[in-house]
């Protein structure tokens, strides 16, 4: 029995072949890729948004513009969130308006992070719609949000944490469900 | 009747030092009885100094009572218990109440207050000129008959050398003393603390010490030129110890006093802001110091004089170039000033001769400063190992304005007598008098 | 790192760390500024008190701006102090803003300390906009900052501070920001305005214009009030402009991509000419721009996200 359990649940390989489905999900469902801007939630969204891009590139032949939106500073739960989250950039070098705007982002949980997402995007502009994909759904929403691509469903208990892992420049995945360690309560 | 016994008298003006027992009775000193001898049966109280010190009461010649105008601040009868505690049975009390005392009255009221209320001989000094405004003299003569014992604008400088030269040459015709604060006003213009690296790391406007030295060179020489006689009050300065250094070997009638505060602290007292360290004049450097010590040591600086400033709270509690000047002093001066002995430069004869002795001199207190018979019945006893803390709750003053709380002290004052009265008293057999 | 303060009253004690982590938060808020929307919900039901003792209506904008950016609420309180004697009034204003709850107090004040005496007397948090001669934080932080977005570094580069520096105190908290990221600072100002002790901040202090401009890669002019004059510091404007004004002629002794700042508001003529002023070596817009961003980072870093006072 470990200590700290961890289960692995996606590696690289499984990573890939999620992505390559979401991609063409993305793309069945838009019917092509015009239209289309990739907006990635940092900091777990931004390499996967990279990844779809690539995918698109691959398929479609076509460069769909991709940027990254950092939410820190319309987060409702700061308190929690420790001392002082640490600021990152936002890059969205092209307009969003009347755009399809698809976010990505790793993990899916309470949804606040998406709400706080679309709150920075609407101050951007007026987009024609906005679509969530996500690599992980791990349930325990505590808002009406929800994904309209899930790469996949890991059931979850509130403690456990999910991590996407993105190792190095060989781009190793990992993403690991891993239990909370015994004692710690909180 | 009252007897002291078994303590070290120690009382450089009878040149005594050594162990034995005073008498005192009618409020004076009626006999001095050396060594072991006891006077048999004795009728009266008896307070047993053994391995204590006796010194002739302690002498403030530098303290705000605050009375009459600012008595939130301090008042005659709180002013003179805190002297008690603090060893003291004679303070002398500055001109610049509310009204100033440059008029008879004012005088006659503090003396009465004293005679009444007070817990030490309270010696009032009058203003040199009218409102202590630099401009017009005071009638010397009748304050002097109503009690004051010297003139002083203190408080402020006597700006202009033109009045002070005035003021020198007619008071030197009945042999009153001035006393001067010692400052160029213009130099230290809105200055806060000293100029130097301590003010200017925290942005506070300097005074620099030429507003000091210039003004002690202005008094020694305008003193120098009419042949009148003046006292230099609370110096801080290294050049402001030397000139008067200089002045005395010239055979100028000079004297100066210091303050416990300008050889315990230096500016970096200020740090943080605190507005407990500020004081006019400043606390200086560590250069300043060591030559205040030095003077102590070779004879130059006369008298230690604490500047007793009390000030209420509310005006300390603010930004610092906004908070009054001052610090109380008379319950702090005389452990801070054992704290010179320990070098081993200082001895306990010249302690009693800069707190005591020379002070009375230098005011013609007669039967002041000394133990000898015939003296007034004033008696300051010192325990001189007794190792203690100065807190907040000791303190006798109305105000709680000093640097030193949570100090260490080392040495005290344990009994004090008045004019054959107990004033205070920290030892269990003796009860200060009503 | 962690950001753990509670205040800003100055950058005497702020390490380079702290001093790099505010100029990236920074970067951050610039790009909110750079969006049609300027407006992020950060502090959003958090108030923001000016109490403003000084009048100074460019700084005190600069917070309100970045406050109502941040979506906090601003309120503004100008207290014309008459004289410094006045102290009882800073502590009872105190209790009573105090009482009111602010988030943040902004103050500006003629003392010098009086942001440090403040904090001790409020439960909130205090940046001091200025206190007497002490500091200028804010402004320390900025004017580092619009030299970091011109010259993309501060080591090693040489700059000049020329003007009033005994009453300064832009001058003081720059040496601090300046000095700690490693710029090499010269001092330079008339014999009565630049104090001896000056030079164990481990900055060069000299009277000689020329000797401060040449080869300098910043040069920035302090603001000459003009009262000085009067209480002879120096004999006329005429004077000190002459020796201690920067024209062209002393500026072509700087580098050829040197940088001009001023905190502002200009004495045209005395410090800066004209042409100067409105060169392309002047960055003394930016310096308004980055006082924003800055004030904004500050802002957040110190009520950004944080239920209960620390």
């Amino acid at each position: 029995m470990k200590k700290s359990g961890k289960k692995l649940i996606l590696d690289t390989k499984g990573v890939d072949r999620v992505l390559s489905r979401l991609t063409h999900e993305i793309l069945e469902k838009n019917k092509g890729a015009e239209e289309i801007v990739l907006v990635g939630i940092c900091s777990g969204g931004v390499p996967l948004s990279r990844v779809i891009q690539d995918k698109i590139r691959s398929i479609e032949g076509v460069e769909v513009p991709s940027g990254y939106v950092d939410i820190t500073l319309y987060r409702d739960d700061l308190s929690r969130a420790g001392y002082q989250p640490r600021l990152k950039r936002t890059e969205i070098p092209f307009s969003i308006d009347e755009k399809k705007v698809i976010l990505v982002d790793d993990v899916l949980f309470t949804g606040r992070t998406i709400r706080a997402a679309m709150d920075a995007l609407i101050d951007f502009g007026r987009p024609k719609n906005i679509q969530l994909a996500v690599l992980i759904d791990r349930g325990h929403r505590e808002l009406p949000i929800r994904a309209d691509y899930v790469g996949r469903n890991v059931p979850t208990a509130r403690a456990e944490t999910v991590e996407v892992l993105v190792g190095g420049e060989t781009e190793e995945w990992k993403v690991v469900l891993r239990e909370p360690p015994p004692g710690k309560g909180k | 009747m009252l007897l002291v016994k078994g303590g070290r008298v120690i009382d450089p003006g009878s040149g005594r030092d050594e162990v034995g027992n005073v008498v005192i009775a009618d409020g004076k000193v009626a006999d001095f009885l050396p060594g072991g001898e006891s006077p048999g049966t004795f009728d009266g109280t008896v307070i047993d100094a053994r391995g204590k010190w006796v010194l002739p009461g302690l002498i403030d010649m530098h303290v705000h009572l605050r009375d009459p105008g600012f008595e939130w601040k301090e008042d005659i009868r709180s002013g003179t218990e805190a002297a008690a505690a603090g060893g003291f049975t004679s303070v002398v009390c500055m001109a610049n109440t509310s009204p100033v005392n440059d008029h008879p009255e004012v005088t006659r009221y503090i003396r009465e207050k004293a005679a009444s209320a007070g817990k030490a001989n309270v010696f009032p000094v009058a203003a040199l000129t009218r409102g202590q405004n630099g401009k017009e003299m005071t009638d010397f003569s009748e304050l002097f008959e109503a009690g004051a014992i010297a003139f002083s604008d203190d408080g402020s400088p006597v700006r202009s050398a033109l009045v002070l030269r005035r003021a020198l040459e007619y008071a030197k015709a009945f042999d009153f003393l001035i006393l001067e604060h010692a400052e160029d006003h213009e130099l230290s213009g809105e200055g806060a603390a000293n100029e130097g690296w301590t003010a200017h790391r925290l942005g506070i406007p300097g005074i620099p010490s030429a507003a000091e030295e210039i003004a002690i060179a202005r008094d020694i020489l305008l003193a120098r030129f009419t042949g009148g006689r003046i006292h230099i009050q609370h110096i801080s300065t290294k050049m402001g110890v030397d000139l008067l250094r200089m002045a005395k070997r010239a055979g100028i009638r000079v004297t100066g006093e210091t303050a416990p505060h300008y050889f315990t602290l230096t500016d970096a007292a200020i740090d943080g802001y605190n507005t407990y360290a500020k004081m006019n004049p400043p606390l200086r450097g560590e250069e300043d110091r060591m030559a205040i010590l030095e003077g102590i040591v070779d004879g130059t600086i006369d008298a230690i004089a604490s500047d007793h400033a009390p000030h209420d709270e509310y005006t300390k509690r603010c930004e610092f170039v906004a908070a009054s000047n001052g610090i109380i002093g008379l319950e702090t001066a005389l452990p801070l000033s054992m704290a010179l002995l320990a070098g081993g430069k200082v001895t306990p004869a010249r302690l009693v001769d800069l707190l005591s002795a020379i002070p009375a001199r230098i005011l013609g207190l007669k039967g002041k400063g000394t133990l000898c018979k015939g003296a007034d019945g004033d008696v300051t006893i010192v325990d001189p190992e007794v190792e203690w803390e100065f807190r907040e709750s000791d303190v006798r003053s109305k105000s709680r304005n000093s640097p030193f709380f949570g100090w260490k002290m080392r040495g005290r004052a344990v009994a004090v007598l008045c004019r054959g009265h107990v004033t205070h008293s920290l030892m269990k057999e003796v009860t200060p008098d009503a | 790192m962690e950001w753990r303060r509670k205040h800003v009253l100055g950058l005497a004690d702020f390490s380079a760390e702290e001093i790099e982590f505010v100029i990236d938060t920074a970067r951050s808020m610039e790009d909110v500024l750079t969006r049609d929307i300027k407006k992020v919900p950060a502090l959003r039901g958090k108030t923001v008190v000016n109490l403003f003792f000084e009048a100074s209506t460019r700084t005190r904008t600069s917070f309100e701006i970045a406050g109502k950016r941040l979506s906090a609420d601003v309120v503004n309180f100008s207290s014309a102090v008459s004289s410094v004697a006045k102290g009882e009034t800073l502590l009872d204003t105190a209790k009573n803003i105090n009482a009111m709850m602010p988030s943040i107090i902004v103050m500006r004040h003629p003392a010098s300390g009086a942001a440090q005496f403040l904090s001790r007397y409020v439960s909130c948090s205090v940046i001091n906009a200025g206190d007497g001669s002490n500091e200028h934080p804010t402004q320390g932080l900025l004017d580092l900052y619009a030299i970091i977005k011109s010259k993309n570094k501060v080591k090693g580069l040489k700059v000049a501070i020329i003007g009033d520096i005994l009453h300064s105190r832009v001058a003081r908290s720059n040496l601090h920001s300046l000095g700690r990221m490693g710029a090499d600072l010269w001092l330079c100002g008339p014999g009565t305005l630049v104090p001896k002790e000056m030079g164990r901040s481990g900055a060069t202090v000299t009277n000689d214009i020329r000797e401060a401009v040449r080869d300098a890669d910043v040069v920035m002019m302090l603001r000459i009030q003009l009262e000085r004059q009067k209480t002879a510091y120096f004999p006329s404007l005429r004077e000190y402009a002459r020796n201690y004004g920067l024209d062209s002629e002393v500026f072509s002794l700087a580098r050829n991509d040197a940088i001009i700042m001023h905190p502002g508001p200009i004495n045209r003529g005395v410090e800066l000419s004209d042409e100067l002023a409105d060169s392309s070596h002047s960055i003394i817009l930016n310096q308004v721009e980055s006082g924003v961003a800055i004030r904004m980072a500050l802002l957040y870093l110190l009520a950004g996200g944080h239920n209960a006072a620390r």
